[in-house]
């Protein structure tokens, strides 16, 4: 994680630390996690650094239980996170295909994002509807009964509302 | 006052078809200004409700219409469906299409469930205590406080002969007994609502569907074992059910049904929601410890047990969702209103969440001795493709596949454990003879290799092994020695890793080369994948004597492979396929096939 925790002199940061340990409590470290990434996204490393600074988790702590869980991530997400189920009734009724059809369309792979920052494909294991299979969770939004041309017409969709400017954020 | 309510099913699956929508148009103001505020149906004044899944899945979103007098559920409605139900009600003539329990069809999907641990599933508002209330709930709670001691209620769940329900099956009050006789002044509970299994969303409709019945199963656990603090520990992919049940831990505290001095005793008991971050091996009692305690949620070895020594080294008592949901009932009802559902060593209910390749696909519950084929035909009305049925797979990636000529075998968790399989948390997922068993065993292992939390050997590199042998045999690259290979890695899997997710690793393998060794055998030998599954092994080809040329193939394949002029026989050049089959669904004289 570099040697960034010995120059946390950044005021703004140090103020959102401890908002951040108020809320969760100083000995929480999933908790701790849990917050920052619902804050910021991701797990930005020189607030992590500030927050060990404040809590005297170790960071080395912080990293071993971020990289354990898989709701962590090191990189900021795109704009539309496409949770792309896989679970067994979505399995079986071709998920596949639909991560197939999503990766040709976005040009990326499972955990990358675009590089205009909008989506980031992420396959989950089981998203719990599988009376829907197959699955697909852009933004909040569950879609089911998903298929490689209705799964292109959302993302076209998205990218066209993006484009003229005029768009909720993960809520189309 | 006579009064209706008109329902609207707003769980996670009834939101994702729509529901919300319609939930929203009831609540307009263009429904308000028709109205008046209150909807009236004759002399009746209807209020606008919502509650949680009925369980009818393939029906949804549902509306329900009920009155004193009528009770009417309307499937798959939507927001043009909804105008006519409120205008029918303004009219007095309410809609007659749609009415699903009428349906002959979905009677043979309620008829043989048994709701125990459902049973105000899809009834109350999961929201609202009162409604909770109402439905005698915390009656069994204050029957165990005020009427009942500690060993009364540990003794009537023993009777009940209730079982984990979270896929191991051990006895529940032998379980309350290891905690009560535990030493210790701390004592905790935790309820296991890490649902992680694949294809099971049994816990989430109970959490998201009537928390409160959960809460009151710990809270009688707690007076009968001496726990002073619970957890529930529910994965963070449930944000609705997180929702809901801590709207219901807080409701219940203000009723004082939590809290200090629980109904005015000197009993004492609360409960704290613990958001998992998203590993399945949390699933594991002793990784979930660890994961409560702010730590990675790798497992322990045991002994020593969590009733010895689990959270903050205090005895600890795990159950899962839907045996703590079961505990109400028992205590209320007595346990005979459990255990005269009873086959094998089995009583009472489970609740499966019934998936994959059949007509009717949700959430049931049935009594034990049901067999599977009874769920499957009857409850779930057969295939749902035009290709019979081949296998169903139960418990997830740690059960196996049980194959239709098994299907008479009865749901209990000894017959179940009989073939290889197991019964696991109550994922029910049927596949047609379109899926192919190899590739089901090769997910499955991707699942678990990529779960593996690494502390064991076996584990961490043996299922990566099992996996790219898997792999390989999918992809036509596997010889008769990989077979033999599998099995091997197995049994030193099975054998030599700590908990439960190495230990049943295996399990979807080795029911599979049990079952369908021919399988196997086809694509090392022939180097043929018999389902049409493994894209590696088959050929798309169209027949030209019964292609028309209608060109609906060429305008859905993602890589446009497909051509030929109008009116003649198309062609596929295989250079381009991906083998996605999209064409074949697409067909409408099933001019393409797989070879």
């Amino acid at each position: 994680m570099g040697n960034c925790c010995n120059n946390a002199d950044n005021s703004a940061l140090q103020t959102e630390a401890e908002e951040i340990i108020a809320f969760t409590g100083k000995e929480k470290t999933i908790s701790i996690l849990q917050e920052v990434q619902k804050r910021k996204g991701y797990l930005p490393e020189a607030l992590l650094c500030e927050i060990a600074r404040l809590t005297g988790i170790a960071i080395s702590d912080f990293y071993g239980v971020a990289t354990f869980y898989s709701q962590f991530s090191f990189t900021p997400l795109g704009k539309y996170v496409v949770k792309l189920c896989n679970g067994t009734a979505c399995f079986v009724s071709g998920a596949d295909l639909l991560y197939e059809t999503l990766c040709d369309f976005l040009k990326i792979k499972n955990n990358e994002t675009t590089p205009d920052g909008l989506f980031t494909i992420e396959t989950v294991a089981c998203i719990g509807c599988c009376s829907l299979a197959p699955v697909v969770m852009i933004g909040d939004r569950l879609y089911g009964k998903q298929t490689p041309s209705g799964i292109r017409d959302l993302l076209q969709e998205i990218v066209t509302l993006e484009s003229a400017g005029n768009s909720d954020g993960g809520k189309v | 006052m006579i009064r209706g309510v008109l329902k609207v099913g707003l769980g996670s699956c009834g939101i994702a078809a729509g529901a919300l929508e319609v939930y929203d148009y009831f609540l307009s103001d263009a429904v308000k200004k028709n109205l008046g505020n209150i909807l009236s149906f004759g002399e009746q004044r209807i209020t606008i409700g919502k509650t949680s899944c009925i369980g009818l899945c393939f029906a949804e979103p549902l509306v329900e219409f009920c009155t004193d007098d009528i009770k009417i559920l309307y499937g798959r409605v939507d927001k043009i469906f909804a105008e006519k139900i409120v205008n029918g009600i303004l009219s007095n003539t309410l809609p007659l299409e749609n009415r699903i329990l009428e349906d002959e069809e979905v009677k043979k999907y309620i008829g043989p469930q048994v709701k125990l641990a459902l049973k105000n599933c899809g009834i109350i508002d999961p929201e609202n205590i009162e409604d909770y209330i109402e439905r005698k709930g915390y009656s069994a709670l204050q029957k165990a406080v005020f009427e009942m001691s500690d060993r009364e209620v540990i003794e009537v769940i023993k009777e009940s002969g209730l079982r984990g329900r979270g896929g191991a099956g051990f006895l529940t009050g032998q379980k309350w007994e290891f905690l009560l006789q535990a030493a210790g002044e701390k004592k905790y509970l935790v309820c296991n609502a890490d649902e992680g299994d694949p294809g099971a969303f049994m816990d989430r409709a109970i959490l998201e569907g009537d928390p409160h019945s959960v809460i009151e199963g710990m809270a009688i656990a707690a007076k009968a074992t001496g726990a002073q603090l619970g957890y529930i520990y529910c994965r963070a992919e449930y944000p609705l059910a997180i929702k809901r049940t801590v709207k219901a831990i807080n409701d219940a505290r203000e009723k004082n049904f939590l809290g200090k001095n629980i109904l005015g005793t000197d009993f004492s008991f609360d409960i704290i929601l613990k958001e998992g971050a998203g590993a399945f091996v949390c699933g594991e009692e002793t990784a979930l410890i660890m994961s409560i305690h702010d730590r990675r949620g790798m497992p322990n070895l045991r002994p020593p047990f969590p009733a010895e020594k689990g959270i903050n080294d205090s005895p600890t008592n795990i159950n899962n969702v839907e045996t703590y949901a079961n505990v109400s009932g028992i205590v209320a009802n007595g346990a005979e209103s459990f255990n005269k559902y009873k086959s094998g060593n089995s009583t009472g209910t489970k609740v499966f969440a019934l998936a994959g390749k059949v007509k009717r696909v949700g959430l049931v519950e049935v009594p034990m001795g049901l067999t599977i084929r009874e769920v499957v035909q009857e409850i779930g009305g057969g295939s749902s493709t035009k290709y019979p049925l081949k296998a169903v797979q139960i418990g997830g990636p740690a059960g196996g596949c049980i194959p239709e000529k098994l299907f008479d075998t009865p749901i209990n968790y000894d017959s179940i454990n009989a073939t290889g399989a197991i019964m696991g948390s109550g994922g029910l997922i049927v596949m047609d003879t379109n899926s192919c068993m190899v590739d089901v065993a090769r997910y499955f292992l991707q699942f678990t290799q990529n779960e593996s939390c690494g502390k064991c050997t076996f584990c961490r590199i043996g299922t990566k092994r099992m996996f790219e042998i898997l792999q390989r045999i999918t992809e036509g690259k596997g010889d008769e020695n990989d077979i033999s290979l599998l099995e091997e890695l197995s049994n030193h899997v099975r054998k030599t890793s700590l908990c439960g997710l190495g230990q049943l690793a295996p399990n979807p393998v080795l029911t599979t080369l049990k079952f369908f060794k021919g399988e196997y055998m086809a694509h090392v030998k022939e180097k043929k994948c018999p389902a049409g599954v493994c894209r590696a092994l088959i050929k798309v080809l169209i027949n030209p004597e019964q292609c028309t040329g209608c060109t609906a193939c060429t305008k859905v394949c993602p890589v446009n492979a497909i051509s030929g002029e109008k009116k003649k026989p198309h062609v596929i050049d295989a250079k381009l396929c991906t083998k996605c089959g999209i064409c074949i669904q697409k067909c409408k004289f099933d001019a393409i096939y797989k070879n």
